[in-house]
């Protein structure tokens, strides 16, 4: 047991040896595709994510985020292109993927008939954490999240947030250098969801640690540094949020109306603006939305019921480059890409 | 293997001041040590889980309890005429009886890697950079501990039986009840790799239990029997754990050496009486073998 506080090799050199900098990608992703059978979940994306970063996936269901975290992670094999993580080859070097990593998976994956603390060292010893670390380490990551004095409970006695709370601080134990939340909020209240997102945020202050989330939540993937979207296996932009809501530039307007076809037509007609149906209202976007509305009123031959006005959001940039809302790609039961990807998955079950 | 705790460098301790520094752990390159600390705490999972479900201890032990005392009672009335002074119908099933208590905890305790994956550690463990051959390795140590753990309990009762409580007796018998549970252990841990619903993983394993205990000689001599279920006999594993465990008890009892080659006899394969050396053996290999099999199967998966 080394303890040292004079020279920091882990600043200039990793401790496993792979070259370490501020400007160099801790993961970076090639021409990666995936394909089951004849379904194709990942069409060959590209992308880099640097030191300290914290990057987000965001799409619908089934775009293909969880496969790509998963190839990441090394539970799965890419059919063809690389994935570099830590500096290591998600494909043959998998075990020096593994240590560098943590993961916290979709799903729960806790004994709840062990204790919190339980949970931590079995965790800990599958890592080879130093034993004379794991006490210190496991005070410090409970504390994290705020469960330091719950370490003796049963986690089956433990609610959906203080679960995902343990497995977050689980992921950490190891200190490894990119922690992977996959929809690390999916099935949370909203209140409970904003917490565990004080504790992410958190996190980012305390250690050094690059981040790689996949969301489905566009208010989420505001909390990230740069976000990726990804819908149908490809990745249709990447760039900051603020970056991202800048590009759309317009405003979104939403309008009920008496006739909703001939509002659209009349738009197209009086206006030159293409409309669309998006959760149950005629939807477009225009440069200034409020200086527009009056003369909707005005010049509309379709009664207006009400109208919203909203500046760019997530949502629109996720509309501007997919032509759908994140709602509408998740309610269109129609896609089949999507459907015989969850099905393959389903029915390999839980490896 | 070298180990370092490093404690970060001072800016960033620094900037976070009021916190308390992270604590830098790095950890080693996969080596022996560190596969033996996951087949360490494999193992003690299983023993944690069983220390807190008292419920299923007590279960398990009501099946053998009832075999010894009420078949063994009501049987006894029936057999008791062919039995020397001093040997009851009891002492007679003892040793089978005590290798099925052992027999449902070592399966069932494979079924935790089902349900395991089920819910979804199993994950957390396949994802460890660890090699699975330490996973099985535990986890079948693990269930062959706690299984002879129950063992131990119904060992207890042995002088209802007129099983006389002789430390060698004893220390033979708990010998042959840890590999007994280890090799019945690997075998569900075998299954249980590739049986990915625990319902079916119950079904098949319960469909199995049972003729593995009627065919071992738990209930009868292995004399005299007709040839189809001599033959049967000889290929259940289980004949080759309750012969020996019989012979130990047997010869701690005093009884006139005619019965006791009449009750106990050595396992015959066509005439040839099989050592007690080999049928340990036997199952001593089976179980490495299974074993062997469990971590191909989980090596093989993602």
């Amino acid at each position: 047991m080394v303890t040292d506080t004079t020279t920091n090799t882990g600043g200039a050199v990793a401790p496993d040896g792979a070259p370490a900098s501020a400007r160099d990608p801790v993961i970076s992703v090639s021409g990666l595709t995936k394909k089951y059978g004849e379904v194709e979940a990942v069409r060959g994306i590209d992308f880099e994510v640097t030191r300290g970063e914290t990057f987000g996936f965001l799409g619908p269901n089934g775009a293909g985020k969880t496969t790509t975290i998963e190839i990441l992670c090394t539970l799965k094999v890419a059919t063809s292109g690389t994935a570099m993580v830590a500096g290591f080859d998600a494909r043959t070097q998998r075990d020096s993927v593994r240590r560098n990593i943590g993961l916290v998976f979709q799903d729960t994956t806790l004994d709840t008939y062990l204790t919190a603390e339980q949970n931590l060292r079995f965790h800990a010893e599958l890592y080879g954490v130093p034993k004379a670390a794991v006490g210190p380490r496991m005070r410090q990551v409970l504390d994290m999240v705020g469960l330091w004095d719950r370490k003796d409970s049963l986690v089956g006695t433990y609610s959906g947030g203080m679960q995902r709370r343990l497995e977050i601080a689980r992921g950490l134990l190891h200190a490894p250098h990119v922690l992977f939340l996959d929809e690390p909020t999916v099935g949370l209240d909203p209140q409970t969801r904003s917490s565990i997102w004080a504790y992410i945020n958190d996190l980012k202050r305390r250690e050094e640690i690059t981040m790689f989330l996949t969301t489905h939540y566009m208010d989420e993937a505001e909390h990230c540094d740069r976000i990726a979207i990804i819908d149908h296996g490809q990745i249709v932009a990447i760039d900051t949020p603020e970056a991202l809501k800048a590009s759309v530039g317009k405003d979104r307007v939403q309008i009920q109306t008496a006739n909703d076809t001939s509002a659209i037509e009349a738009l197209r007609d009086a206006f030159g603006i293409e409309a669309g149906m998006h959760e149950g209202a005629v939807t477009f976007s225009v440069a200034s939305g409020e200086q527009f509305v009056p003369r909707l009123f005005a010049e509309l031959p379709v009664p207006i019921r009400s109208v919203s006005v909203s500046r760019p959001s997530l949502d629109d940039v996720f509309m501007s480059y997919t032509g759908t809302t994140i709602r509408d790609a998740e309610a269109s039961g129609t896609d089949a890409m999507r459907r015989a990807a969850q099905r393959f998955r389903a029915g390999r079950g839980r490896r | 293997m070298t180990m370092a705790t490093q404690v970060t460098d001072v800016t960033s301790a620094a900037d976070a001041a009021p916190l308390v520094d992270a604590i830098r752990v790095s950890v080693p390159e996969r080596g022996l040590r560190h596969d033996l600390r996951a087949v360490g705490i494999v193992w003690r999972r299983e023993l944690i889980r069983f220390r807190t479900d008292r419920l299923r201890a007590i279960t398990s032990l009501i099946q053998p309890v009832l075999f010894l005392f009420v078949l063994g009672t009501g049987l006894g009335s029936l057999a008791g005429h062919s039995l020397p002074p001093g040997v009851s119908f009891k002492t007679f099933i003892y040793p089978g009886v005590l290798a099925m208590s052992v027999l449902f905890t070592a399966i069932f305790s494979a079924a935790s890697i089902v349900w395991d994956r089920e819910f979804g550690f199993l994950r957390e463990i396949l994802v460890a950079p660890v090699s699975r051959a330490s996973i099985v390795v535990g986890k079948c140590l693990g269930g062959a501990t706690i299984a002879t753990f129950q063992g131990v309990i119904f060992l207890i009762l042995a002088g209802f039986a007129r099983v006389p409580y002789n430390p060698l007796l004893i220390l033979t018998l708990i010998g042959e009840l840890l590999l007994l549970a280890f090799t019945l252990t690997a075998f569900g841990v075998m299954m249980a790799a590739r049986i990915k619903q625990f319902q079916a993983f119950m079904a098949v394993t319960q469909m199995l239990v049972m003729p593995l205990f009627f065919l071992s000689g738990a209930l009868y001599p292995l004399s005299g029997l007709p040839a189809w279920l001599s033959v049967l006999t000889r290929i259940d594993p289980l004949t080759y754990v309750v012969g020996p465990m019989r012979h130990a008890v047997f010869s701690h009892l005093s009884i006139p050496a005619l019965f006791s080659a009449h009750l106990s006899p050595a396992i015959t394969w066509d005439g040839w009486a099989v050592p007690l050396g080999l049928s340990i053996g036997l199952v001593a290999i089976m179980g490495l073998a299974m074993m062997g099999i469990a971590i191909a199967e989980f090596s093989k998966t993602e």
